[in-house]
């Protein structure tokens, strides 16, 4: 791949994902873009270069997209956020929500299904604390194909095995053949759709619990900053959001703050005593805490 | 240092296991079947014990009941580490007093996750 052709890579992919590639980077996006070439007969990265530069072919342009920008992921990756969200924000949400007994969770880049099913088995867990309400589990991702995967909930044994405690796999999952299916229950409790951060998802409406991990890691700090601002938009009162352990709102936005204690987790800012903005409907996460 | 028996009649299996374990910072022993094991298990207690189904004399599942009926035989945790990959077989092991169950073919990461899911390594090691 010649230094031109990496440079129209780094633009398009920018452009259509918000991915930063940088130099370091060169690499993946020759591991991950080759099998696009072998697949559509395409003798060199530069020829695939070449038909991008056409901007004719769609399908392929979604190709290389969906291959720069799926990562790998696990049931329960992390693991602390899962607990933070068993322990602080579910309990938190159905105290604040009790009047109107409705729950709202997005998962902004759900990849190929692990982590709104992680959520869903959590829900399912909390059991009669949540008898009656309406839970809605939106998992939104770019790539198409990763999509209609998760919607399939078929793992393999080695996915099934990270994470997620056996108890759970022989409760929520399956048997088919050497895969695993999650059961249609808990399939039936997620609404998949394909969303690009960079365009607006206003029209998904509010969430109580935004999980946004391990994505913003790839964008630039302007995208970070526009991206984090219009999740806050959507972030109901007293909502959190959870972002990946490298990742911060610290010096991109003044609408989020860290909640103190809990890594990775941000809440609305409280406001500037002075400051000539609207008041808040209800207060901060940290002090529906307690903390 | 945690300690890890690995009750596994095949020389391949325990050696990887060994490897992946002692990469985990475990201190690892071996057994070539259940009898073994229990006699190690009898001898010092380990901590944590990758347990094979299939084996001669005293197989995986009667080695399990023996052990937890032994003194402190409730402390160890053991992970079910069998090609019997079938829920039948994974309900049945959990009933037996199996903590967790890993499927074979594993690999690094699989065995670390189900030790840290066990609370025998830290996350970061994992």
């Amino acid at each position: 791949m010649t230094d031109l052709d990496f440079e129209f890579l780094r633009g398009f992919l920018k452009t259509r994902s918000g991915l930063a590639m940088t130099a370091e980077k060169r690499y993946l996006v020759e591991s991950r873009l080759t099998p696009i070439c072998r697949q559509r007969g395409l003798a060199s990265l530069h020829d695939l270069v070449a038909q991008l530069r056409l901007g004719h072919d769609t399908a392929l342009e979604r190709a290389v997209v969906e291959a720069m920008t799926t990562n790998e992921t696990f049931f329960f990756r992390d693991r602390v956020p899962f607990d933070l969200f068993r322990d602080v924000l579910l309990p938190q949400a159905i105290a604040r929500n009790a009047a109107r007994r409705r729950l709202r969770i997005w998962c902004a880049a759900s990849s190929t299904g692990q982590e709104p099913y992680s959520i869903a088995m959590l829900l399912q867990e909390a059991g009669p604390r949540l008898a009656g309400w309406q839970v809605e589990l939106v998992a939104t991702d770019l790539s198409l194909e990763v999509i209609e995967r998760a919607k399939s909930g078929v793992y393999s044994h080695f996915e099934v095995q990270r994470g997620l405690p056996v108890q759970w796999l022989i409760k929520y999952f399956t048997q088919a053949g050497e895969q695993w299916q999650i059961t249609p229950a808990l399939r039936s409790m997620v609404d998949y759709r394909q969303i690009n951060l960079l365009n607006g998802f206003e029209a998904l409406g509010s969430f109580d619990v935004v999980f946004c991990r391990n994505v913003l890691i790839y964008f630039d700090a302007p995208t970070k900053a526009d991206v984090l601002n219009r999740i806050a938009a959507c972030l109901a009162p007293g909502g959190a959001l959870v972002l990946g352990a490298a990742e911060t709102v610290i010096g991109l936005t003044n609408r989020l703050a860290p909640v103190p204690e809990h890594r990775g987790l941000y809440g609305h800012a409280a406001p500037a005593p002075a400051a000539a903005v609207p008041a808040p409907a209800a207060a901060p996460l940290r002090a529906l805490a307690g903390r | 240092m945690k300690t890890c028996l690995v009750v596994d009649d095949s020389a391949v299996i325990r050696k990887v296991a060994r490897r992946i374990v002692e990469m985990l910072g475990l201190q690892v022993a071996e057994a070539e079947d259940g009898a073994e094991g229990l006699e190690q298990c009898r001898a010092a207690m380990p901590d944590v014990i990758l347990l094979d189904w299939n084996m001669p004399n005293v197989d995986g599942y009667m080695f399990l009941q023996s052990l937890r009926r032994m003194p402190d035989g409730d402390r160890p945790k053991v992970l079910f580490c069998t090609t019997e990959n079938d829920v039948g077989a994974i309900a049945r092991a959990l009933r037996a007093g199996a903590d967790e169950y890993i499927m074979k073919p594993f690999d690094r990461d699989i065995l670390a996750a189900k030790l840290e899911q066990v609370g025998l390594v830290q996350a970061h090691a994992a």
